[in-house]
């Protein structure tokens, strides 16, 4: 299988008045051709910097001191700023958490679609058809009579379909879904879930999905990256990733949370401790400093350690997996 | 608030442009304060023997018509300038403060009322109400500074209401009402260091505007009363002789773009440090 | 043991409508309501956690209850003590204190840390022997060292923050406790943390609570007893394993469903329910769940169901309640 998106060891810095910020440090996240890849990690861990690192869209102050990030082998870190307009909303597109502030206010659906056509040949009225179509296909209902609408006069699920919409327009071969479902309701969210398989299915895109929710990812992808702190920690299918998890933060992150436990318990699981200071963190393994399994050896930079074939963690004390 | 004033003085401090700013603020007031110590002669000694002279050892920038000595007029001016400004701006500043939150966090209807009432004022161009305020008053500072009141202090009040606003139904404040908080506690504990912020920059930049305002009433000769040096009133004189010495014009026109410039960088560079969107984030 | 909240049919409504559309708009389309008709009581001791989606109208129960919103029908009674007539909310606010949703966002932004804990006995003109002293102790009670003294909201994280949210809201020593999503905006691994700070303060204070919160997974660790609320009415209240096990209500049983884990195995049948919520001023005729309902009956789109107990415990407002049976079929 080829690789959709390809982030190779990418770290990217901020500068402040601190020191440089490490935000990513050696990423690496391959995409499959029609693969849903699952990042999941919790504020701080790098998941902005990482869709904007994509998207080239990364603040003034950021440098991209070492890293490549490939789109259908196109390195996108060297390409033009017409070359990145080109691909940004055609071959790569985005759907973000809140589709209130990622809709435009003041144009209507239908204008923002029609614009998001702007390369299309063919008429208004085709391009028209085109966008009624979509908004079918995400369940919006009067789909014609919707391109007249403006985003405040939808609701939040239907508002986050017509990102949704908007995102698989032009058929763009990586999806990136930035916790689509965090603003929504429950109800809604298992909603939004099942549509971005269908459309997966029928698109044939590839999807990486950032979220927070464990079991939004087990839900719905086939491969897991674990970040904490700007570092990937672990890696591999999700079957594994959350039955058999190596990284003590991955295994920590699961026992977290609450759904797991089926009997009422009066100490909930927490992680204790606090983040690193990224213009400063700590040598050797990032989550030494909250880990009980530290030893004197995790002050050394830990391995990716193979677990069971395509599962790995970066951790000394990782154990390889015998199942 | 000492801490935040400690950041804040830190942060201008690395600031080059607000370094700037305040040397030449810190100049002007120094000049302005000393300028009967500084003054090499005195601004209101008549030489006839001298006038019209040009920039010398003597007369560093020369006299005017009645052969006065510009400089010394000009240190004098800057206290009349600094004086008019700094009380205006705090009087239309705290009118416009107290209107503005009282709108912003008072009852709809009193919001509705006291909008009105700006725009009202707003509306009416400065220099006819000063014209129509100035004939109807007494020649002076007073009347000067009347004027830049009551055509300042509803931009002053707009602003605030606008930043109260954003506030009214912030978690915060909603939260201080659920513990019991009065009205005047919200107001005044919460509501008010969260304004002042974009309240400071607004005054910082008003105040060239003001002595501009000040010189700008005395050149039409409804300022300070004839024979005070003023800046406003040397550029007047400058004026009349611009053709013949050109000078006074000139050097009268220095201290004014020096304020002008002073203040607006300073206000440019407290804008900067005090807009937590311009402040860095990570 | 004894209410010590009530709440009989309380109505809060909110304009729909502004300026000149209000006065040309029939009365009843004036103002739409976001509570309608709700009763409950909350015994001395116990958590009563309210559940329920966005529109659902639990955070202006929480706001209702002391008084930020004005109720335009009902009463609420606190302690014995009616709630309406303009009551003296500077005393019950004293006794009765909240936790908002947004941990950072409900500090004031230019307090530090020590002022926004001694808030409240500045608010209620309470002298301290030693302000000092009294802050570290809140904070220490909460969790937090006296280094976080002169901090500011921003340099708090999400559980830090909240933290000085509970040592304030603890701070006057109440008897009710309203807290309006706990765990909003906290990271899984810091949730464990606040819910376990929550229920030992509970243990040693005696205090009474009440939850508001859309998150499904803790409510087994923190509640007695859950409401599940639906525009703006209670479909379905009841003792907490109960409901969790044998929801009564269909939307109940939509809302346990319909919650993602973290176990690839568990890919188990769940009704997706249709469409969302309606709008409170299109409230559907009957029932206001039917049409999104995947068992209504005709009869569910003409009648409206009352609270009435349910055979499974607990009171369920649904004229076809799900059993035992009807939920393993």
């Amino acid at each position: 299988m080829s690789e959709a998106l390809k982030v190779e060891d990418l770290s990217v810095h901020y500068d402040t008045r601190e020191g440089a910020l490490q935000a990513l440090r050696d990423v690496s996240i391959t995409v499959p051709e029609g693969g849903i890849v699952g990042v999941v990690g919790e504020s701080g861990c790098g998941k902005s910097t990482l869709i904007n690192a994509l998207l080239q869209l990364l603040p003034e102050n950021a440098t991209i001191p070492a890293g490549r990030i490939t789109l259908q082998g196109e390195d996108v870190t060297r390409a033009g700023t017409r070359r990145l307009r080109q691909m940004r909303g055609q071959e790569i597109s985005v759907v973000f958490q809140d589709p209130m502030t990622s809709l435009n206010p003041v144009l209507s659906i239908g204008r923002q679609m029609r614009d998001i056509q702007y390369r299309q040949q063919g008429s208004r009225a085709a391009k028209d058809s085109r966008s009624a179509a979509m908004l079918g296909r995400v369940g919006i209902p009067d789909p014609v009579g919707k391109l007249a609408a403006y985003p405040h006069e939808l609701s939040g699920g239907m508002r986050q379909r017509v990102a949704i919409a908007m995102a698989a327009l032009m058929r763009p071969r990586v999806l990136i879904a930035d916790e689509p479902t965090t603003a929504l309701d429950a109800t809604l969210e298992v909603q939004i879930i099942e549509l971005l398989k269908e459309l997966q299915q029928e698109i044939g895109c590839a999807i990486l999905f950032i979220s927070h929710h464990l079991g939004v990812i087990a839900e719905l992808c086939d491969r897991v990256v674990v970040m904490y702190a700007g570092v990937a920690v672990e890696e591999g299918p999700v079957a594994d990733v959350f039955l058999r998890p190596g990284h003590p933060y991955t295994i920590k992150l699961i026992e977290c949370d609450p759904g797991k436990l089926k009997e009422k318990v009066t100490d909930l699981p927490s992680i204790p401790g606090s983040l690193p200071d990224l213009t400063d963190p700590p040598a050797g393994c990032i989550f030494r400093p909250r880990c009980d399994r530290a030893t004197e050896i995790c002050a050394t930079p830990p391995p990716r350690k193979g677990l069971n074939g395509a599962h790995w963690a970066a951790c000394h004390h990782a154990k390889v997996d015998k199942a | 608030m000492s801490a935040f004033r400690h950041t804040l003085m830190g942060r201008l401090l690395a600031d080059p442009l607000a370094v700037f700013a305040m040397a030449i603020i810190a100049l002007l007031v120094v000049s302005a304060l000393l300028a009967d110590v500084i003054a090499p002669h005195d601004p209101s000694a008549m030489n006839l023997a001298d006038r019209f002279a040009s920039p010398s050892a003597t007369y560093w920038m020369g006299t005017d018509n009645l052969g006065r000595d510009t400089f010394s007029r000009l240190l004098q001016g800057g206290r009349i300038a600094l004086y008019v400004a700094l009380t205006a701006v705090s009087i239309a500043g705290l009118i416009g403060l107290i209107l503005g939150m009282l709108a912003g966090f008072g009852p709809r209807w009193l919001d509705n009322a006291l909008l009105f009432f700006f725009d009202t004022l707003r509306a009416y161009p400065t220099i006819i109400l000063a014209l129509a305020l100035a004939a109807l008053m007494p020649r002076g500072l007073g009347t000067v500074i009347i004027v830049v009141v009551i055509t300042s202090f509803a931009e002053y009040g707009r602003v605030v209401r606008t930043q109260t606003l954003s506030l009214k139904n912030a978690e915060f404040i909603l939260a201080e009402r659920a513990m019991g908080a009065s009205f005047a506690r919200i107001v005044f504990h919460h509501i008010l260091p969260n304004v002042l912020g974009p309240f400071f920059i607004l005054a910082a930049m008003n105040l060239p505007v003001v002595i501009t305002i000040e010189a700008g009433m005395s050149f039409l000769g409804i300022g300070v009363p004839p024979g005070t040096p003023s800046w406003g009133a040397t550029l007047k004189d400058g004026f009349d002789y611009i053709r013949t010495t050109p000078w006074i014009l000139l050097s009268g026109g220095l201290p004014l773009i020096l304020a002008t410039l002073g203040f607006t960088f300073l206000g440019e560079a407290l804008r900067d440090q005090l807009d937590p969107r311009l402040r860095k984030t990570r | 043991m004894t209410a010590l909240l009530s709440l009989r049919d309380v109505v809060v409504e909110f304009p729909a409508l502004r300026g000149l559309k209000a006065l040309l708009a029939p009365p009843e389309k004036r103002r739409v309501r976001a509570l309608d008709g709700i009763s409950l009581d909350v015994l001395a001791g116990e958590t009563l956690a309210v559940v329920g989606e966005s529109g659902s109208g639990k955070t202006t129960l929480a706001r209702a209850i002391n008084g930020l919103v004005p109720l335009a029908g009902g009463q609420v009674s606190f302690d014995g003590m009616a709630l309406d007539e303009s009551p003296d909310w500077h005393a019950v606010r004293r006794r009765v204190a909240m936790m908002f949703q947004d941990p950072v966002g409900s500090l004031s932004p230019r307090k530090t840390v020590r002022d926004l804990v001694l808030e409240p006995f500045a608010i209620h003109g309470i002298r301290l022997q030693n302000r000092r002293d009294k802050a570290v102790e809140l904070l220490a009670d909460a969790g937090l060292g006296p280094d976080f003294l002169h901090r500011y909201p921003h340099q708090l994280s999400g559980g830090q923050a909240r933290r000085v949210g509970v040592a304030r809201a603890l701070a006057l020593t109440p008897a009710l406790v309203l807290a309006d999503e706990p765990t909003a905006g906290l990271d899984v691994s810091v949730q464990g943390e606040i819910l376990n700070l929550m229920n030992r303060i509970k243990a040693e204070h005696g205090l009474t609570t009440l939850i508001i919160t859309h998150n499904l997974n803790i409510l087994r660790h923190i509640a007695d007893r859950i409401a599940v609320m639906y525009l703006g009415r209670i479909v379905e209240i009841g003792p907490v394993e109960r409901l969790l096990s044998d929801p009564a209500h269909p939307y109940t049983r939509a809302l346990m469903a319909a919650n993602p884990e973290p176990d690839p195995t568990a890919r188990r049948e769940r009704i997706v329910l249709k469409g969302e919520t309606p709008a409170l001023n299109a409230r559907p005729p009957g029932c206001e769940f039917h049409p999104r309902c995947p068992v209504a009956r005709p009869d569910c789109a003409s009648r409206a169901p009352v609270l009435e107990p349910a055979t499974t415990g607990g009171r369920v407002a649904c004229h076809y309640p799900l059993t035992k049976e009807t939920l393993s079929a």
